[in-house]
């Protein structure tokens, strides 16, 4: 282990999680954490694909003011249907359960995660959830709204909610014991020397998810139970004909949901995080503020959960309250993109395609996360809310943020998961496509919404026109952007080029094993003696005191 | 020299490939403190699965005080403290069986398991009774769901309120005793079988966590089922 790793080697190693066994069973009933991130990563890009296809429906129906694609019902379902397939199945297990489950151990020097066969288990509670969602699906659709508002969906929708409901509540036990494994894992299974303040930052934005996970998650799972009970017996809890109270649904609801968006953005910033040093060649700047800026945003995360809520007519002082909060969560936030630039200032960076998402992550996250603020200002959310503002608000946040820090992380730890290069000069340009696909697409939804254009309508005034073919121009351009890495990811895992251990060089642990790492990840239980993000003082890498910094890995290629 | 291997881990893997360590532990401690953490966090998860319902009926009950008052009137009080009592007797024999298995007595596991098993069942069979006594008053929730004869629609729907809530939230109660029951039969299978020891026993103790869990539960929600108003 003490030799120093080429840059980019020349054939893989013999042995390695991928042929140490074949067959289906030995993927089916794996218990390597990489194995079943891999499942994960082909379950959510189908449902990512399924929600994709909704999204396209209905953007190309909004083409015109009155729509011809679909009825009024039909587009009721596909919003319905984009929403729960891409937030349920796709954003929340997208980076904890593809990325975290391959890195977490990797990143500490564990063999595995604490529970393997728990963690394989949540793999199957996930696809029996989407089966049952599938079959919603696939039996009329739902037309509720990824929100489940009762007693729309307890009374009076007469779509497949019943199924939907069932598929969202086993779905949550997928999560809580994700969250379960990786917290107990990051207590207990880090290597020796690998003390709290020397993880890397993409550990503890798993740590503060997983606590998101374990107290959020059984609430939505409880509230949709209730939900569920309420629609197939015909009972009233959140019926007011039957004295329930409608409003209690929608803070339990919220309860889980807002910090939800936690849970998909918390992640990508722990992706970001760990982009970012390793293409500045730099420390990261403010390191332990990083990792308690996450905590502090899954903590405050759990308060803010009303401003969902303002035009409910709950009391004005909560109001005030929740509003106040929600400001604070802008705190932690902005000390990480403050940390984040800092690292860059005099950093000696390279554009390659995992630094292109990172640095869009930033830019996107700041437009999504400054208009949160709009939003949660009381006297502006009245004019805004329910509005296109509010959608391209939660998609800066979501595909601005959590995508692109899904994608960007895909192709900064590609090698690592299969051992080659992607393509890099391809990559660069789906990577400039998605920014470019994602801004048009949405940044015309801001203006809509503040002119007045209403969510979740089927039909608008002909003067939206203009701003809605424009979104929808970008969204084909998105679209490509997806398509793209699909397929020259697809593509490299037989042509690319070999990785090497450490192709970047970065300084996490994952780096120090082979690529594809074995089985058991270590030859032997690694010892930590050095501090995160040291560029300067890892002979292991080739980083010596007094170096030059480095030349990008790609070069010119 | 970055990568060590202890002599103590080489030991310890020695073990992996003879006793009861998994394969992604290093040491039994970890695979110990690993496992006692994990059914903690789980325990964390439960508490907030149960909070949502209990948020849910504390909000009706401040909602519709009288009415709620009177529905939790017609559920027998008798039957609810012999059974908290029953539960709390459970507690006793499951926290002895966790006292037996890791003091070595491997007789007693058994025994223990078995009392504890007795009177989880003893439990679920008087709430059966209790979930009798509403079917023949038409108590459950539904078509057929009458609260006294003569009530108006409104008194009916919010004691219907207080009956879904009733069996939603004992159910579930019930449903975790169920499940406890069918941990506590593989528990007395492994214990026939003699395998805890003082040096192995986290899955009794784990059981005894979620056990002694469920029956708090239980102490909460006696009280706010049976005993508020009821003069």
């Amino acid at each position: 282990m003490s030799s120093i790793p080429s840059t980019v080697g020349n054939e893989l190693p013999n042995e390695h999680y991928l042929n140490a066994t074949y067959g289906i069973r030995s993927w089916l009933l794996t218990t390597d954490h990489k194995r079943i991130a891999l499942l994960y990563l082909a379950s959510v890009t189908f449902f990512f694909f399924i929600g994709g296809a909704f999204a396209t429906m209905i953007r190309i129906h909004l083409l015109t003011p009155d729509g011809y694609l679909v009825t009024p019902e039909t587009y009721n379902k596909l919003f319905t249907m984009h929403g729960v397939a891409m937030i349920f199945f796709f954003l929340i297990p997208s980076i904890p359960a593809v990325l975290g489950n391959f890195l977490i151990p990797l990143m500490i020097g564990a063999k595995d995660l604490a529970f393997p066969k728990i963690n394989l288990l949540s793999w199957y509670i996930y696809l029996i959830g989407g089966c049952f969602v599938l079959y919603s699906f696939s039996t009329g659709g739902l037309d509720t709204g990824w929100t489940f508002y009762t007693p729309l969906s307890s009374v009076y929708s007469n779509s497949a909610v019943t199924p939907a409901v069932i598929g969202i509540f086993i779905n949550g036990f997928s999560s809580i014991l994700t969250g379960l494994n990786f917290i107990v894992t990051i207590h207990t299974m880090r290597a020796p020397g690998m003390t709290w303040f020397r993880l890397p930052l993409f550990v503890w934005a798993h740590y503060a998810t997983s606590v998101i996970f374990i107290l959020g998650t059984p609430v939505i799972a409880i509230t949709l139970l209730l939900a569920g009970l309420e629609r197939m017996f015909h009972l009233g809890f959140f019926n007011p004909v039957l004295g329930g109270d409608p409003i209690l649904f929608q803070h339990l609801f919220w309860f889980y949901s807002h910090p939800a968006v936690y849970i998909m953005i918390l992640p990508a910033m722990g992706v970001i995080s760990e982009i970012i040093p390793t293409f500045a060649r730099k420390p990261i700047f403010g390191y332990s503020f990083i990792a308690g800026s996450s905590i502090a945003i899954a903590v405050i995360g759990f308060f803010v959960w009303a401003h969902h809520m303002f035009l409910t007519g709950e009391s004005s002082y909560a109001a005030l309250t929740f509003s106040l909060l929600s400001y604070l969560v802008a705190i932690p936030s902005a000390v990480k993109v403050f940390n984040w630039t800092s690292t860059l200032y005099k950093g000696s960076i390279s554009y390659d395609t995992p630094m292109l998402y990172a640095l869009g992550f930033i830019g996107l996250f700041l437009i999504g996360g400054l208009t949160g603020l709009f939003l949660a200002c009381l006297g502006l959310d009245i004019h805004i809310h329910d509005t296109y503002f509010v959608v391209a608000h939660f998609h800066y946040i979501m595909v601005g943020g959590a995508v692109m820090g899904y994608v960007g992380g895909l192709h900064f730890w590609w090698p690592k998961i299969t051992g080659r290069l992607y393509p890099e000069a391809m990559a660069r340009i789906a990577a400039v496509t998605l920014f470019v696909g994602f801004n048009l697409t949405f940044f015309p939804q801001f203006i809509l919404g503040y002119l007045g254009m209403p969510r979740r309508y089927h039909s608008y005034p002909p003067e939206f026109q203009v701003l809605n073919v424009m979104s929808t121009a970008g969204a084909s351009i998105l679209a490509l952007g997806y398509l793209l890495p699909m397929i020259y990811l697809i593509w490299s895992m037989r042509y690319g080029r070999i990785a090497g251990r450490n192709p970047w060089p970065a300084t996490g642990l994952e780096w120090a094993t082979d690529s594809p790492p074995l089985t058991e990840n270590f030859d032997k239980t690694p010892e930590v003696t050095w501090e995160p993000y040291d560029y300067s003082n890892r002979p292991d890498l080739g980083l010596e005191v007094g170096q030059p910094s480095l030349a990008p890995a790609h070069g010119d290629d | 020299m970055v990568w060590q291997v202890t002599e103590q881990v080489e030991e310890e893997r020695r073990v992996h490939r003879t006793g009861e360590l998994f394969g992604q532990f290093e040491t039994m401690d970890q695979q110990r403190e690993s496992a006692s953490l994990g059914m903690w966090v789980f325990l964390v998860t439960e508490v907030l699965f149960f909070g949502g319902m209990f948020m849910t009926y504390t909000l009706n009950r401040s909602t519709y005080p009288g009415i709620f008052a009177e529905a939790s009137r017609s559920i027998r009080l008798s039957l609810g403290a012999i059974n908290t009592v029953v539960l709390i007797g459970s507690s006793l024999t499951m926290a002895m069986a966790v006292w037996a298995s890791q003091a070595g007595k491997k007789k007693l596991i058994p025994l223990f398991l078995i009392g504890t098993l007795a009177l989880g069942t003893v439990f679920l069979g008087i709430k059966a009774v209790e979930y009798h006594d509403k079917y023949v008053e038409h108590h459950i929730p539904g078509p057929s769901f009458s609260f006294e004869p003569g009530a108006d629609v409104a008194t009916n729907a919010h004691a219907q309120l207080f009956f879904s809530l009733y069996f939603a939230m004992t159910g579930l109660h019930a449903l975790h005793m169920i499940i406890g029951a069918g941990l506590l039969l593989w528990l007395l299978r492994e214990s026939l079988r003699g395998r805890f020891t003082p040096q192995y026993n986290t899955p009794v103790e784990l059981v005894g966590l979620y056990w002694h869990f469920v029956d708090i539960v239980w102490i909460f929600l006696f009280p706010l089922l049976y005993l508020i108003d009821r003069h």
